[in-house]
């Protein structure tokens, strides 16, 4: 691996195509709802959000587990079901069209989101658009050098790559597709503690470089207050609270942004009073305690 | 992917010797045995009709004088031909009814699985004559029917198998990347379905064997003049009370042949899953420094030189720790460096086939060397309480038992103690909830119940695994606060395990730094504000952001990897990606040292400096 968090400047190599072609797009999404299930057992997973991501800007999106955030990140690509809504990608509906999407998601787990049998280069030669195709090699080398991979290693398999590695592989690949807008979901929560920064100063560097715009989704307010610009808050399918990073963090005007708030840990920071009981958030969150499960464990899946 | 070594060093066991004698056996006497007995087979010899088994006749002979043994080695290419056309059918069948509902819609799918389900559902021997009798008497039939009816039950694994591949994440990926159905299938789901359904066709193969010998035996498969072995089992029938070698010659081969079967699939199970065989180990010189510490005598739990290893790779080096009456003591580290493991040695519940050895394993008066941990004075809270609960049995039923099992108190009063423990850790309406299964609890509420589970004896230690990474920032803070306040009031010592240092610094009192199997550095909570000496434990404070991160700047990153299992180094194991490396560093491993009340390092070069720049420590 090449020394973490430092970015060759090849967007600007002669005979290529930027690196950042069509990836300036903005992202919108208009009353969005998902629903699983039909009639009685149905589950709200996203219940009318509305969210924006402005071209070249970083929107973080958190919340806990079962809050829908996971959820909306895979509707804006295509993966879910849009059960209302629409997710327009430069003021254009994306509808239900197949094919390439404009947007791309990154996964959370590197270890799931590359196939064992290929080899890392030709997971990222998928991505690369069709006329293209020619430079595809050139292409695959250009963006493994691009996320810090030697691009000599594109002939092995991933489980020849560590967790860092891999996850760079899989952002290599999601910028290979010239997407309009990244989606990241979780990216940092399954690498290991030592790795995670050098994968956040890449994907802060690249954003700022080429100028994308990216939703970034995790349950890490500290991850968040390090990358994005705006921040929106989701719980339990509903979106609370939307707003510049600083505001969002420094004068939270939810009531479970204040717990999500007051619940990150710091070092040598004590812990709340007492355990309380379950259900009853630390700072009696919406919905408060009502003998229901705190995550009542809807979509997110 | 080193699948031809693997499969070479399968074939190097006994039963891989086997079954490449008995495979290149069958295909010899297939290939060249109607050459080489085609005509002896086909003799028809009056003078000897019927000859029971002998020197001239090793099975005998038949109605036409026809020598059987012959017959039986003629028959093994036809036999041969038609099972191997049969599976192939059955393959082709379930590949195409197993694959096509993940890529057509929705409605098709389901059609498609359901019919699938229904025939796997009718008897497969009466589907099989069934389709006999439609087809027609033949042997082609036969083949063709046999083969059908084995479609099904290869369609409902694929389909099982398809449905895993096509939820994965790269599958999503892929399509998001706008690959086309028929790529998706080609390139990333049937590649990744192949080993299980290749294991599984070799057991068909088997079954269609016996199956079309038993048509054909039945009259209903091969036809006069052809014959395979089913046929000459058939032929043989009226005569196996008055000559049993005359049955046993077919027999045996189809047998034979049906076992070879068989252990070419374990061969190619033997061969893809699972590691190969285990390297033999390399007993790692220790280094050893002879001081017993006073307080180690007093320790609630005493771990000194405590060694996890597994084949190949040793994966705890010596570590030495205690954890006194009362105290908590948090283990830091990544995964891989053996904090897990070394808390599991402490409980005895190191996984197979992991060996533990320690020159010292106390816990509570009790040698673990000899000793299993018994009773309820150790409690254990893993990562994942759906996994550590059992889902059939309600909670309530599950913390009774420990009451039951440990203290002989009786059902009432066992379940009792299991709705006031529940009410202890703050569960809401214990007395309803105490019916209710792990599943309908929240996972905040089930490690809960986990906590409240220690609690149902008198633990003097607490063991918790990684207790809140699976939970939510909000929650996670009420179950540290919940461990807290359990600690508390029963006394117990606390051992927290974790990769997030803020979240140890909130609840133990002292850290213990863990990299690559080995203690790195060790420290009172307190004393982290004052800066770690360590370069990894910096870099692992570093390499988080946390709420007061500068956003302008990069995070401090640590370059590299952890080691990996087996990736055994000369030297300190955090050098190679160590700023501070010397030379002295990549030749001599650090012992750990004292370097404060409290503190100890295992650095050549710790660092000194009062308040480092890493991390604003409030």
């Amino acid at each position: 691996m090449k020394a973490a968090g430092t970015v060759t400047p090849v967007a600007a190599e002669a005979g290529a195509a930027p690196v950042g072609a069509g990836t300036s797009g903005s992202l919108e999404l208009r009353h969005i709802t998902v629903r699983y299930g039909r009639g009685r057992s149905a589950v709200t997973a996203v219940d009318d959000v509305s969210l924006e991501v402005p071209a070249g800007r970083v929107v973080g999106l958190v919340g806990g587990s079962g809050s829908g955030k996971s959820t909306l990140g895979r509707a804006a690509v295509g993966l879910v079901p849009i059960t209302a809504g629409n997710v327009l990608v430069d003021g254009v509906d994306q509808g239900r069209r197949p094919g390439r999407r404009p947007v791309q998601l990154v996964f959370q787990d590197p270890f799931a989101s590359l196939n064992p049998r290929l080899s890392v280069g030709a997971s990222v030669a998928e991505a690369v658009p069709r006329e293209d195709r020619a430079r595809r090699a050139e292409e695959v080398a250009r963006y493994l050098d691009l996320v810090g991979i030697d691009p000599g290693m594109s002939t092995r398999l991933p489980h020849a790559l560590s967790g860092g590695q891999r996850q760079r592989v899989a952002l290599a690949r999601a910028l290979a597709a010239r997407p309009a807008v990244l989606v990241a979901d979780e990216v940092t929560s399954a690498l290991d503690v030592s790795v995670q920064g050098a994968v956040l100063n890449l994907i802060r560097d690249l954003q700022r470089e080429l100028g994308f715009a990216m939703l970034f989704i995790t349950h890490n307010l500290a991850v968040v207050r390090y990358l994005a610009d705006r921040i929106a808050v989701m719980d339990r399918g509903v979106l609370v609270e939307e707003g510049p990073a600083g505001q969002v963090l420094e004068d939270p005007e939810h009531e479970y942004t204040r717990a999500l708030l007051s619940g990150v840990p710091r070092i040598g920071e004590p812990l709340p009073e007492s355990a309380g009981a379950e259900g009853a958030k630390t700072a009696g969150a919406a919905g408060a305690a009502s003998g229901t499960d705190e995550g009542t464990e809807t979509g997110n899946r | 992917m080193s699948k031809a070594p693997r499969l070479r060093q399968a074939l190097r066991t006994p039963m891989g010797i086997a079954t490449a004698i008995l495979s290149a056996l069958i295909l010899l006497v297939a290939i060249f045995g109607p050459m080489l007995a085609g005509d002896t087979a086909d003799r028809i010899d009056t003078d000897a009709i019927g000859r029971h088994s002998g020197t001239e006749h090793l099975f005998g002979t038949d109605a036409l004088g026809r020598d059987i043994a012959a017959r039986v080695v003629v028959a093994t290419r036809l036999t041969l031909e038609l099972t191997l056309f049969a599976t192939l059918i059955a393959v082709l069948g379930g590949l195409i009814l197993g694959v096509l509902p993940a890529v057509l819609g929705r409605r098709a799918g389901r059609l498609i699985t359901a019919t699938v389900n229904l025939l796997v559902a009718f008897p497969g021997l009466l589907f099989v004559l069934f389709l006999a009798v439609i087809f027609g008497v033949g042997t082609f039939s036969a083949a063709f029917a046999i083969g059908l009816g084995a479609a099904p039950a290869t369609a409902r694994l694929v389909q099982n198998l398809t449905a895993a591949v096509a939820g994965t994440d790269y599958v999503a990926a892929a399509r998001i990347l706008g690959v086309g159905r028929f790529r998706i299938i080609v390139r990333h789901i049937l590649p990744n379905i192949a080993e299980p359904v290749a294991l599984f066709v070799a057991q068909v193969a088997a079954g269609i064997l016996v199956a079309f010998s038993g048509l054909s035996f039945l009259g209903l498969g091969v036809q006069a003049p052809d014959y395979d072995w089913g046929r000459l089992l058939n032929e043989q029938l009226d005569r196996v009370m008055v000559d049993p070698m005359s049955a046993v010659g077919p027999g045996a081969a189809i047998v034979l042949t049906g076992i070879t079967f068989g252990l070419i699939g374990e061969v190619v199970a033997g061969a893809s899953g699972g590691r190969g065989a285990n390297r033999p180990e390399a007993e790692p010189v220790a280094s050893i420094d002879e001081q017993p510490t006073a307080e180690a005598e007093s320790a609630l739990l005493h771990v000194d030189h405590l060694r996890v290893r597994f084949p190949g790779h040793t994966a705890v080096h010596d570590v030495c720790l205690s954890v006194t009456e009362g105290e908590a003591v948090g283990i830091v580290g990544e995964s891989g460096s053996g904090k897990s493991l070394t808390a599991l040695a402490a409980a005895g519940l190191v996984p197979h086939p992991g060996r533990v050895s320690a020159r010292t394993l106390r816990f509570a008066d009790r040698d673990l060397n000899r000793q299993a941990p018994k009773g309820t004075s150790l409690a254990m809270v893993f990562q994942d309480p759906m996994a550590s609960l059992n889902p059939a049995l309600t909670v309530g039923r599950q913390l009774a038992e420990v009451a039951e099992v440990h203290h002989g108190a009786g059902r009432a009063a066992a379940l009792a103690r299991a709705v006031a423990r529940l009410g202890a850790v703050g569960i809401i309406n214990p007395e309803q909830r105490v019916s209710k299964r792990p599943h309908e609890f929240s996972g905040g509420m089930r490690q809960r119940v986990m906590i409240a589970m220690g609690l149902m004896g008198e633990p003097r230690l607490i063991i918790a695994d990684e207790p809140t990474t699976a939970l939510d920032v909000t929650v996670q803070a009420q179950v540290l606060a919940l461990l807290r306040d359990v600690r508390d009031e029963s006394g117990a010592a606390l051992l927290l395990i974790s990769h997030d240092i803020a979240v140890v610094s909130q609840v133990c009192d002292r850290v213990v730094v863990m990299y690559a199997g080995r203690i790195v550095e060790e420290l009172p909570v307190g004393d982290l504000a004052d800066g770690v000496a360590h370069p990894y434990s910096a870099a692992l404070i570093g390499a988080v952001p946390t709420m007061t991160t500068d956003r302008d700047v990069p995070l401090a990153t640590i370059p590299g990897r952890p080691p990996e299992p087996g990736e055994e180094s000369v030297g300190c194991p955090f050098a190679p990606r160590c700023a501070r490396a010397s030379d002295r560093c990549r030749t001599e491993e650090p012992v750990l040292e004292r370097i404060g009340p409290g503190r100890r390092v295992a650095c050549w070069d710790p660092i000194t400096t009062a308040v480092h720049e890493l991390e604003e420590v409030r």
